[in-house]
């Protein structure tokens, strides 16, 4: 087991380090240079080169890159253009906002989608399997961003139940300790925030949730319809074992070890989701600053996060794994 | 049906989850207890953009300034509602014969949030400070109004800044600053107006006076008193309590000391919604009370729905301008007469400008001294446009005209519409259009370093003079429009300069008439902009300037 | 019928090779879909497995539904000059609607579909952009599939053929295809959409570029579980030339699950590039008639003029649908675990 993980961690350094040179490429190289998006166009060739210089530019290759290298060990992924602030404390102050939406948004298609695809499953055929598959597949292929749209305008605009803007009421009195509202307002017992809170990430959350909660259901369903198809579960139907006894212990512990890995690799690839869902309700997280940091331009943000993201992302894959060899035997065998 | 069969169960199930129940119910509540008559329910206002920094002097962003007007004043300012300067900090003032010596008369008993009393020496400790900055202060980026009012530093650091126009501040007594230039031009008085001067408290000044802005052109960071409340005092009716970054909100707090009437709001909240519709939505749906650039299909709806959406009066231009370098096409008159004659610009004013927008003849709307009855007007014409094309031998034109993707302006609702309407009005003629886009931040660089041949632009005017319009592009070769007319050149200067005010009035006639035969560009519109407000709101008397001052407004 | 592979785990996230780390479900299925389609060909009626399939998909509601939309889509798209009655672009009826009064001009005997919100003809539009649409559809699986074929084929072919260095160079691609795989899709097309502009080039690359890691993972697969069979070893005893093996007879036979792939990926490129005009990064001329760009830029009209933003929405809803299905159907068919 310990082989494995230590093999695991290791195959992670040269992805890691690819990312970093990948990112190092896109900064220090893509159009004409980081002189050209952070000079004005009319900027003498005297200017781009002073900060040429001034950003080490004109050393070599190798050892601009390894200094990026060490810039990054220490924290600094440089400067937003647009804020003027360090782009890891951008990071930070908006990561709060868009953990809790991710959460949410999961919460609410588990909560939903493992049940659908199980009674999909177990009902194959039936006119709810047919929703389940269907409705998965329309959830799949609606723009996200539309969806959102429909949802505030209903739930809203419309319907006045949910809030159609920001994370928090403005000018709630809250107490921040971590950034984190939920946690937050559990913790020192302002229930006003956390009802505050939990009611501005219903309809985001629910945008958000489309495309894993049609993941879920899919998948579910099919190893649900996997395992059913198992000697296994035939032999403890027939040696007459309690219905609920196969369900529990047979058909949904073996059926849930994909949909658990799916469940992990979706909630990091939720990151990347905000972007689309967070504009659209003026969310201050991770992902309306992304969206207004292709809007402005800002190099250093859109570097950083996606540096920050994808090694999130790579991580989480590697907690997958390991959990995922921890349940199933067969795979550390390979 | 097969949506509505997936969403509804999906609905049910995630309202029977415990959690979202609990919070409509309690979101629900908190809303019920929030409305009336309760005073101190916190005034909540959307902007299309973030504020930049706490110090209005380090930016030339009319989003920052909306905070900055409610906390820091300036010597002189607008009539509320109105476009005429009157006293602001100083009741009174007056000007020496030349134009070169103002004399301010402050007010007495007025003081700063911090306690600090407001008299000549703390005028004159800010214009110093302005005019004593350094390093990366002196980035226009950092500096823009102090640039173009001013001119200059004390000691300039790079030689393409102008010299500067600054030459002193003296207290002549304890209420009496006295302000010398080195040459009138008519930017004064209006240029103590400006947002981008509002006084700090001389505790503040002493505070920051060794922070300093680093980094790059470009890529500056600005010093943390201009990002973390605290330390910034004005003499404003609000006192800014928080400007909270990750939530993008900017919290003001009434000042019980203010010397005129205490603002109406006990607090007042600035948030950014980038999107219009999201704005409106937001206003709806009762999570703000009021925000800014409605889109002109909004009003009515809004009105029918008991909303309040006060229409500001016109002043501004929205424009089309030729750069004469960027396609050598353009610098043929005749082309740039055919152009036009090309554009139906009635259908716009029509059909995307809210009501009460009309055709514009020249660069700045009728309400401003100075605006001419006989500028020569280019009627729509496709026909003659053809004709006139052919004439100059341009009947396979290809032009590249670029509009901004990402925003709305208050003199330019829906660009990308506008947009569309001139480009088949120009196809319509045999004109082909390269649409380019570039996001806002990047859009104003572009244009104003000539990328563009043909693109859209407009103006809002800071102070109620003629010359803040035309003054601003055609007063010297401008690599926006990228051509040179010395006649008209020395005819702006020798306007500009003109102390008598009578005078000056009809050499801007003048100019209009001679700025539209040359024809630098073909002002299309001057149009209202609307400002909408909670139904429980009284609102402020709206600018035509959009410098509201929201001391003004309180609960119904 | 084939049996299913005795050494597939329940979970389907078995690898092949070694050399591929478990780098998620993105790529668990991909290398799933690969090795499963590679099974076919051991009990010797290859190319019946394609025909077998085809029978399979006609009696599937799935897969006929799928075809008729996306037969529809395709010929409404081809024809479209043909079939839309005036210009997409024209604005004839300019001085009817006023969008900024909430004036609007629904369906009327010369336009099907009403007008747009500056006196286009709405049917027309829709019609046009059907084009538009699978144009970037096609070129965007165009991109992924090219360059990820390249990499994967060569890695591919590399690995099965190539001896040790071939591991290597396989191991290298491996890398940075896992790399590309870690970036959320949505997120690399936004990062290079900024980065070069916005416009339908734009859309087009961009949407590409992110399926490039899943064809390359793909088709890499496929092609380790073919380089095992019988055939390419005799081949290689009888000495055929390696590239000749690679290129004539393993590439063939793993084509199955890269045709597949990119029916999906023909619906995620189109809601990928109505995400993309949503943020600004689509095509600059708002004339030209795209159903991600109409959508996105009618949605500030939804409570005046409804239709405007639901025309497109549905047809892109629609088609992804149609995509999706036959894509899914596709699958289900070759699928030797499924056709049991």
């Amino acid at each position: 087991m310990l082989r494995f993980i230590v093999r695991r961690v290791l195959q992670l350094i040269p992805t890691l380090v690819g990312l970093s040179i990948l990112l190092f490429v896109w900064l220090q190289r893509l159009p004409g240079g980081p002189e050209y998006a952070l000079l004005p166009d009319d900027a003498t060739d005297e200017q781009r080169a002073s900060l040429r210089r001034s950003l080490g530019l004109d050393e070599p290759l190798t050892v601009q890159y390894l200094s990026f290298l060490r810039r990054i060990a220490q924290g600094d992924l440089g400067t937003s253009i647009a804020s003027g602030r360090p782009v890891l404390e951008e990071f930070l102050t908006r990561f709060p906002a868009t953990f809790e939406l991710a959460v949410s948004a999961m919460v609410i298609a588990v909560a939903v989608g493992l049940p659908l695809g199980y009674l999909a499953a177990r009902r194959r055929g039936t006119v709810l399997d047919f929703a389940a598959v269907g409705g998965s597949l329309v959830g799949i292929c609606t723009p996200v961003f539309f969806l959102a749209f429909i949802l505030k305008v209903v739930f809203a605009e419309r319907l006045g139940l949910f809030p159609s803007a920001f994370r928090l009421s403005p000018g709630l009195d809250r107490t921040n300790l971590s950034g984190f509202a939920v946690l937050d307002g559990l913790r020192t017992g302002e229930w006003d925030v956390v009802a505050d809170a939990l009611a501005h990430l219903v309809l985001p959350g629910l945008a958000l949730a489309s495309i894993p909660l049609a993941v879920i259901v899919r998948m579910t369903r099919a190893s649900v319809l996997e395992v059913l198809e198992e000697d296994y579960v035939r032999t403890a139907d027939a040696k007459g074992l309690h219905r609920n006894t196969v369900r529990t212990r047979h058909v949904m512990r073996n059926a849930m070890l994909p949909v658990v890995t799916a469940i992990g690799l979706l909630t990091g690839s939720l990151f990347a989701g905000a972007v689309l869902t967070e504009s659209v309700f003026a969310f201050p997280g991770i992902g309306s600053f992304i969206y207004s940091a292709t809007q402005e331009r800002d190099y250093p943000v859109l570097t950083g996060f996606i540096l920050i993201i994808a090694t999130v992302y790579v991580f989480i894959n590697l907690l997958v794994d390991i959990s995922y060899s921890l349940l199933d035997p067969r795979v550390r065998a390979q | 049906m097969l949506r509505k069969s997936s969403r509804k169960p999906l609905a049910l199930l995630a309202a029977a989850t415990s959690l979202a129940l609990v919070a409509t119910a309690c979101a629900e509540s908190t809303r019920e207890g929030g409305d009336g008559a309760d005073s101190s329910e916190p005034f909540v206002f959307a902007a299309a953009g973030s504020i930049s920094t706490l110090d209005p002097f380090l930016t030339s962003d009319g989003e920052t300034y909306r905070y900055s007007r409610q906390v820091f004043e300036t010597l002189l300012r607008h009539e509320s509602g109105g476009s005429e300067i009157v006293g602001g900090l100083a009741e009174d003032w007056e000007q020496s014969e030349d134009g070169t010596e103002w004399t301010f008369h402050l007010r007495e008993n007025v003081q700063f949030h911090d306690g600090d009393a407001l008299n000549a020496e703390a005028v004159c400790a800010n214009f110093d400070r302005w005019h004593n900055l350094t390093g990366g202060y002196q980035s226009s980026n950092n500096s823009y109004y102090w640039q173009s009012v001013f001119g200059g530093f004390a000691e300039n650091e790079d030689e393409d800044i102008p010299d500067s126009r600054y030459v002193s501040c003296e207290a002549q007594d304890e209420l009496t600053p006295v302000i010398t230039i080195t040459e009138y031009s008519s930017i004064f008085p209006g240029g103590f107006s400006l947002a981008a001067f509002g006084l700090m408290s001389p505790s503040t000044l002493e505070a920051i006076a060794d922070q300093e802005i680093t980094g790059e052109e470009g890529n500056y960071t600005l010093p943390e008193y201009s990002q973390v409340a605290g330390t910034v005092a004005g003499t404003g009716p609000f006192t800014v309590e928080e400007w909270d970054q990750d939530q993008d909100e900017v919290t003001l707090q009434r000042f019980e000391d203010y010397w005129g009437e205490p603002a109406g709001f006990e607090t007042m909240l600035l948030r950014a919604i980038p999107d219009e519709t999201a704005r409106r939505q937001a206003l709806e749906a009762g999570d703000i009370h009021g925000y800014d650039l409605v889109a002109p299909a909004d009003v009515e709806p809004l009105e029918a729905a008991g909303f309040q959406v006060p229409t500001r009066d016109v002043f501004n231009v929205l424009y089309m301008a030729y750069q004469q370098e960027a396609n050598e096409a353009l610098a043929d008159l005749e082309v740039r007469q055919a152009l036009a004659h090309a554009v139906d610009r009635q259908r716009i004013v029509d059909t995307i400008l809210p009501a009460g927008g009309e055709v514009a003849t020249q660069f700045h709307p009728d309400t401003l001294d100075g605006w001419s009855p006989d500028v020569q007007t280019y009627d729509y014409d496709p026909d003659l446009a053809e004709e006139m094309l052919a004439d100059a031998g341009q009947e396979d034109l290809t032009l590249e005209f670029c509009y901004p993707s990402d925003v709305t302006r208050p003199y330019m609702p829906a660009p990308r519409d506008i947009f569309d309407v001139i480009s088949a009005d120009l196809e319509a003629v045999g004109v082909t259009v390269e649409p380019v886009t570039y996001e806002w931040a990047d859009y104003i660089p572009r244009t104003n370093s000539g990328e563009c041949p043909l693109y859209l632009l407009g103006w809002t005017g800071d102070y109620n003079d003629a010359y803040n319009f035309i003054g601003t592009w055609f007063s010297g070769y401008n690599s926006e429009f990228g051509f040179r007319d010395e006649d008209l050149f020395e005819a702006m200067a020798e306007a500009s300069g003109n102390p008598d005010d009578a005078e000056r009035v009809a050499a801007y006639q003048e100019l209009n008439n001679q700025i539209m035969d040359i024809l630098p560009g073909l002002p299309i519109s001057s149009s209202p902009p609307s400002i909408a407000f909670a139904e429980n709101v009284n609102p402020p008397a709206v600018s035509p300037l959009t410098q509201e001052n929201f001391s003004e407004a309180s609960w119904k | 019928m084939t049996t299913p592979p005795s050494s597939q785990n329940p979970a389907g996230t078995g690898t092949r090779g070694g050399a591929a780390p478990l780098l998620g479900r993105k790529a668990a299925k991909v290398d799933r879909l690969a090795e499963l389609m590679g099974e076919r060909g051991d009990d010797g009626h290859g190319a019946g497995v394609w025909r077998e399939a085809f029978l399979r998909m006609r009696r599937s509601p799935m897969a006929i539904s799928g075809a008729v939309i996306v037969t529809v889509f395709v010929l409404v798209a081809l024809f479209s000059p043909l079939i839309a009655p005036y210009s997409p672009t024209a604005q004839t009826w300019g001085a009817e609607v006023f969008p900024n009064r909430n004036v609007f001009v629904g369906p009327r005997a010369e336009n099907l579909l009403g007008l747009d919100n500056l006196g286009r003809d709405q049917f027309s539009r829709m019609v046009i952009g059907a084009r538009q649409t699978l144009l970037v559809g096609v070129v965007a699986t165009l991109v992924g599939f090219c360059v990820g074929a390249l990499l994967g084929g060569s890695a591919g072919a590399a690995a099965s053929l190539g001896g040790a260095w071939g591991r290597r160079f396989d191991n290298v691609v491996m890398r940075v295809i896992d790399m590309m795989l870690a970036l959320p899709t949505l997120l690399l097309a936004v990062t290079v959409a900024a980065l070069i502009g916005p416009s339908l080039t734009t859309v087009m690359i961009a949407v590409g570029v992110a399926q490039i890691p899943i064809f390359a993972r793909l088709l890499r697969g496929a092609m380790i579980s073919q380089g095992s069979r019988d055939y390419v070893l005799a081949a290689q005893a009888l000495g055929v030339r390696k590239r000749r093996i690679a290129l004539a007879h393993i590439l063939p036979n793993s084509m199955g699950p890269v045709i597949v792939q990119s029916t999906l990926t023909l619906a995620t490129a189109i809601i990928d590039a109505a995400a993309l005009s949503y943020l600004g990064l689509g095509n600059p001329d708002p004339a030209f008639p795209e159903w991600g760009t109409m959508l996105a830029d009618a949605q500030r009209f939804l409570s005046s003029a409804p239709s405007l933003a639901v025309y497109p929405a549905l047809a892109i809803i629609v088609t992804a649908l149609g995509f999706t299905l036959l894509g899914e159907a596709m699958r289900e068919a070759l699928d030797p675990k499924v056709r049991k």
